[in-house]
């Protein structure tokens, strides 16, 4: 009896250190990147551009880079992922040609992403004739997050009960009526959450970026898709592999910027779910 | 072939396969118009999938089979002509579990005239549909509420206006109370009443007391077969079959 009591707080204990050491590595690492990049951090940082100095540069090139490629991306990838996977939820005869794409669209999910780089670069800078611009930037981010969001969608969609499925069936409903009307408004929080959360992990994304030949240097803002582009990322790594000190701590700064825009990201994701669960909870 | 005037709708030699399973076998039956009609029976005796076969809801499942013929105004709606989009429009159903769309209260209501293009005045047409499914007194201040926010037996009045809201001409009853408490039971059954009037009513019950309350034919159903069929009643009290006896008596079941 003894023995078991002690276990269980040891095993207790292990949890909580686990626990507490993330949560004190990220506290670590904010407290780092605040001490360093919070200086810089000013209305002039966000509107100017790289500089050989690093107190007159600023990330307004990368930052607009960074909100085109995430507009653009999320504007190829989201249709084009909700309908793939409507298709193999509630069009796709269970045939063994479906089950292998399914198969594979879970193994595309774990596919590293500088593969997809190299794809990239093949495709639209090189076949397609993009070039190093925005419309090879994020149709390259596209596929890469695509299965992420087919993978989502489906288990979205096929949590929707069968019984409201029924229902609007016993109503004189058409096949389309059921799918468009019913089962993706119910299924949409669940749609938005993998959508959100993959198009955060392309906003992280570098090395893609570098193969279809993102500049790191950039003096201008994109004006279209055709523009030549930077992301912040790649400022980021562009400033903290530069000798000089001052450079360290404005990709510090540069880093806080991405932070905010993601958790403003999924700050959006949770506001819309909430919304849109109002009528399902 | 002609439909006899006083059914709405009558199965002839109706059979249903799950896969090689015969779950209903060749039931041949006509259901009197502006009647309720209860189909009785233990579990597993093919009841509801006799009922599931009147408005084509099976074929929606790969391996069910359907064969022989189901007479609807004239038509038989296994006909290979025939188009299950209209027949569902005209044969309504309520299932066993309340499954209200998660979707405001009104918007039920509208929902399904609305995705078939009967223009109508839908603020009307939420108030009639919630008054004869006597809901409106309890839900009229909070119309754009979740359906999801009302109590069971609400809900499935809510499903009971909702199919009403169609203009249907038969509504079929999958076990309707099953999942309801006493005093919202005996409020749909009151519905279900009042309801008889204006429509055929076909409703699956496992509880034999209900069907004898509620309904004025009863169809004895096992293992998969029509045993007896005639007025509440007389099928109450005096049974022909011996299987209807036991069952009615409660022998088993």
């Amino acid at each position: 009896m003894q023995v078991r009591m002690v276990t269980n707080s040891v095993f207790k204990g292990m949890c909580f250190i686990s626990t507490f050491a993330a949560v004190a590595i990220l506290v670590m690492l904010l407290y780092h990147l605040g001490i360093k990049g919070l200086d810089h951090l000013d209305v002039d940082f966000l509107n100017n551009f790289s500089s050989r100095r690093p107190s007159r540069a600023g990330i307004k090139a990368a930052l607009w880079g960074t909100l085109w490629l995430i507009g653009l991306t999320g504007v190829f990838a989201l249709p084009l992922g909700v309908a793939t996977a409507i298709y193999l939820e509630e069009y796709a005869e269970k045939s063994r040609l479906t089950q292998f794409l399914e198969i594979n669209i879970a193994n595309l999910a774990g596919v590293p992403s500088i593969i997809y780089g190299l794809l990239g670069l093949a495709i639209f800078v090189r076949y397609l004739g993009f070039d190093r611009s925005l419309w090879s930037g994020s149709l390259t981010l596209s596929l890469l997050i695509l299965p992420v969001i087919i993978v989502a969608s489906q288990g979205a969609i096929r949590s929707v009960p069968l019984a409201i499925r029924e229902a609007s069936f016993a109503l004189g409903a058409q096949k389309w009526q059921v799918v468009l009307f019913i089962v993706l408004p119910a299924a949409l929080p669940g749609i938005l959450t993998g959508a959100i959360l993959s198009l955060s992990r392309a906003i992280g994304e570098t090395a893609p970026l570098i193969i279809v030949g993102a500049v790191g240097y950039m003096r201008f803002v994109p004006q279209s898709p055709s523009d030549d582009f930077t992301a912040l990322p790649l400022q980021i790594y562009d400033w903290a592999s530069r000798p000089q000190s001052g450079f360290h701590d404005i990709a510090a700064s540069g880093i806080l910027v991405l932070l905010a825009i993601l958790l403003m990201f999924n700050l959006t994701a949770v506001i819309i779910r909430q919304k849109l669960q109002r009528y399902s909870s | 072939m002609r439909l006899q005037n006083s059914y709405a709708i009558e199965a002839k030699n109706l059979s249903v396969f799950y896969g090689d399973n015969k779950a209903v076998d060749e039931v041949s039956f006509g259901f009197k118009r502006n009647k309720v009609t209860a189909i009785i029976g233990p579990s597993g005796c093919g009841k509801s999938t006799l009922m599931r076969a009147m408005n084509r809801m099976h074929d929606f499942v790969p391996s069910v089979k359907v064969l022989g013929s189901l007479w609807y105004e004239e038509e038989d709606i296994y006909d290979q002509k025939a188009n299950p989009v209209l027949v569902r429009k005209r044969i309504g159903m309520v299932f066993q579990k309340p499954n209200p769309f998660p979707k405001s209260i009104a918007k039920n209501i509208i929902w399904g005239p609305k995705i078939n293009g009967m223009s109508k005045d839908y603020t009307e047409l939420v108030e009639s549909s919630l008054k004869r499914a006597a809901l409106w007194d309890e839900v009229k201040n909070r119309l754009d509420d979740s359906a999801l926010s009302l109590s069971g037996g609400q809900q499935q009045r809510l499903c009971i206006a909702r199919t009403i809201a169609m203009d249907p001409d038969i509504i079929l009853m999958d076990e309707p109370c099953s999942a309801l408490d006493p005093r919202s039971t005996a409020s749909i059954e009151e519905l279900i009443l009042n309801l008889r009037e204006k429509y055929t009513i076909l409703i699956v019950t496992h509880n034999m007391q209900q069907a004898r309350r509620i309904s004025d034919e009863v169809l004895f159903m096992y293992e998969g077969r029509l045993v007896e069929s005639g007025a509440t009643k007389q099928m109450f009290e005096s049974p022909q079959e011996s299987q209807t006896h036991d069952y009615i008596r409660g022998k088993f079941g």
